[in-house]
């Protein structure tokens, strides 16, 4: 059953008379749908180019919280081998709404740390929807650390609405835990790389992303507050997303131009749920090339490069 | 007010502008309600006499009280690039920034000097909150990093007074890549060894605080400010439950082990001496009436830093 965001409705209709065209003849034998289906099919086709063509910033934000888009866990289980889960921050708990652990990439040892948002409401509530707290952080920076240590890349994966805004969250200390996530992510001297798959949601994508090289998926989004949080700020109307989603320059293409994401991963048409065979491969191939970009460097080279295009950042503009 | 060149400006300059003001112009505090003559709540930095509460200070009046005798050379911040998303809300971001450099006089959220505290010399940066909301963009960014290369390069501490509902919404992408550009500057001053003093003060939220705000090798609060990521409205919101009473303030933070110390702003001046002096080995301060330092402070002999 496929999860149809609002403006995909036309879409949902075609696809459903297909669907069902094909149901009647499985009912009735001899019935001849073939030609039929077909020619919906071609249609849907068409109708998904012609949508995933020309996205509105909001609607890319809608692709990238879809339901239904790989996550964190599926990138892991399909492109890592020998993954071990590492859990903990040595000092309060375990946060689910981040994975991460040691894993070989292409037989390389390699740390993977991730927001993992859940994909049903049972793994959703355990994972708080992606929405990390100190702990999540806390074990991140262990992880990069553990990193450092013994010599492995580390590869983030971004995937989270925001840094979760509870109580217990502030009173451990979110803020402080982030900034030490981003400081421990330019201090570690082995290559880092960063993939947005689905949202980066502010701070708490910074605390995983400032990295050597960030890719971001086609259709993913990166943005200092949500188009909802800075519409009902700036507009005084959470209703005028669509307009803060265009204002705020949160897609990978802008991004590419802002000088933020050093490259666009394709998707396939209709979004990465769509062919997550495809995504993942695509993701694999982008990690690999990011990792050989930085085959051979030195610890502080790596170091001073991340730096170095951190304080460079922003300088140019759109320009960029 | 001209804030294109360096200057400094010593204190008398101060005392005059001060003298502008109606005689009798009278405020009320935002807290106990007393009402204050305008002239004894500058006396008292914006501390209200009556029950303590600390109103709003520009950073411009922070540093003449700062400062040995109110003297301090502004620090130039390298311009970034104006309005670089092109970004339009209800109204377009040059025309905020234009209202809100009319409202304060200054150029943008956040001022550096270098002086002379208790004769021990430092780089100093302070947050507008009066300037859009103190908000983070680039120019604050640009600031910071400025602040750390000036105290790297004169081998002075930084103390950095933070202030900012957060992030600047109207540079997108850009004001959240602040985040690792400041802390870039704060890693140039702890190479170094050079120490990095946040006071934090009302209020302090969002990015800034999850950033440099939260790096400082001494962490010190203004009494009551409200210092936290996610506001208190936003998490009422989303645990749809009451926030104790002082939840996410500078009292709360100490207690949860997330601050060194919480300091009346009357008394910080002292403070940040003694520790400055403690950790650049200085010898003890010389308390009393210093007289200023001469007009080129900047040129004095520098401290090294601690190894
Ligand atoms: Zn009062």
């Amino acid at each position: 059953m496929t999860h149809y965001l609002d403006f995909e409705k036309p879409l949902a209709e075609i696809e459903g008379k297909a669907e069902e065209l094909r149901a009647l003849a499985r009912d009735n034998e001899g019935m001849d749908v073939a030609s039929e289906a077909a020619a919906l099919d071609a249609k849907a086709q068409a109708m998904l180019k012609d949508l995933y063509g020309k996205l509105t910033p909001w609607r890319k934000c809608q692709v990238a919280r879809h339901p239904e888009r790989p996550h964190c866990k599926d990138y892991i289980e399909a492109l890592f081998t020998e993954y071990m889960p590492l859990a903990g921050d040595r000092n309060f708990a375990d946060d689910h709404a981040v994975m991460g652990g040691t894993a070989r990439f292409n037989d390389m040892p390699v740390v993977v740390i991730g927001h993992e948002k859940g994909n049903d409401t049972q793994s959703r509530l355990d994972r708080n929807f992606g929405m990390a707290r100190p702990e999540g952080y806390r074990k991140a920076v262990r992880l990069m650390e553990m990193a450092d240590k013994f010599g492995l890349p580390v590869i983030t994966l971004i995937d989270t609405p925001g840094a979760y805004p509870g109580k217990g969250a502030e009173e451990r200390g979110q803020s402080e835990a982030i900034a030490r996530s981003t400081e421990k992510c330019l201090q570690i001297g082995v290559p880092l790389v960063s993939v947005v798959i689905g949202e980066g949601g502010s701070g708490g994508a910074v605390a995983f992303a400032t990295a050597n090289r960030v890719a971001m998926l086609e259709h993913s989004v990166y943005s200092v507050i949500s188009p909802e949080g800075c519409a009902s700020i700036l507009w005084k109307d959470s209703d005028k997303m669509r307009e803060a989603a265009e204002a705020l320059r949160l897609t990978a293409q802008d991004l590419i131009k802002l000088g933020v994401a050093d490259r666009v991963i394709p998707e396939p048409l209709g979004g990465a749920h769509r062919d997550r065979a495809v995504v993942i491969a695509n993701v694999g191939k982008a990690i690999a090339g990011m990792l050989e970009e930085m085959d051979g460097h030195k610890a502080k080279d790596l170091i001073r490069a991340r730096r170095q295009k951190f304080l460079s950042m922003g300088s140019k503009g759109l320009a960029a | 007010m001209n804030w294109i060149t360096n200057y400094v400006r010593p204190r008398i300059n101060s005392i005059f502008s001060r003298r502008e003001v109606p005689e009798n112009l009278w405020s009320k505090c935002d807290s106990c309600g007393t009402m204050l003559f305008h002239r004894e709540i500058s006396d008292n930095l914006n501390v209200c006499s009556e029950c303590g509460h600390h109103m709003h200070i520009t950073p411009r009046d922070r540093f003449l009280a700062l400062f040995d005798g109110g003297v301090f050379s502004e620090i130039d911040v390298p311009e970034p690039l104006t309005d670089p998303l092109q970004f339009r809300d209800q109204k377009k971001y040059p025309e905020r920034m234009k209202a809100a450099q009319k409202g304060t006089g200054e150029k943008e959220a956040m001022l550096v000097a270098a002086g002379e505290i208790g004769r021990t010399p430092v780089v100093c940066a302070a947050q507008d909150f009066s300037f859009m909301g103190g908000s983070m963009g680039m120019y604050v960014g640009n600031a910071i990093v400025k602040a750390a290369e000036e105290a790297v390069r004169l081998g002075r501490p930084l103390i950095l007074f933070s202030a900012a509902g957060g992030a600047r919404m109207q540079e997108g992408i850009l004001s959240l890549m602040q985040m690792p550009r400041s802390t870039v500057a704060i890693q140039m001053l702890k190479e170094k060894n050079l120490p990095y003093i946040v006071v934090l003060t009302h209020p302090t939220t969002g990015g800034v605080t999850a950033s440099y705000a939260m790096l400082g090798d001494i962490q010190i609060a203004e009494p009551n400010a409200l210092i936290c990521f996610a506001g208190p409205r936003v998490i009422e919101q989303t645990i749809r439950e009451k926030l104790p009473e002082g939840f996410q303030r500078a009292e709360y933070l100490l207690d949860h082990g997330m601050l060194d110390r919480v300091t009346d702003r009357r008394k910080l001046r002292e403070e940040l001496i003694v520790i400055c002096r403690q950790l650049m080995k200085m010898p003890p301060p010389t308390w009393g009436d210093l007289p200023a330092p001469g007009p080129d402070e900047a040129k004095m002999p520098q401290t090294k830093p601690a190894k």
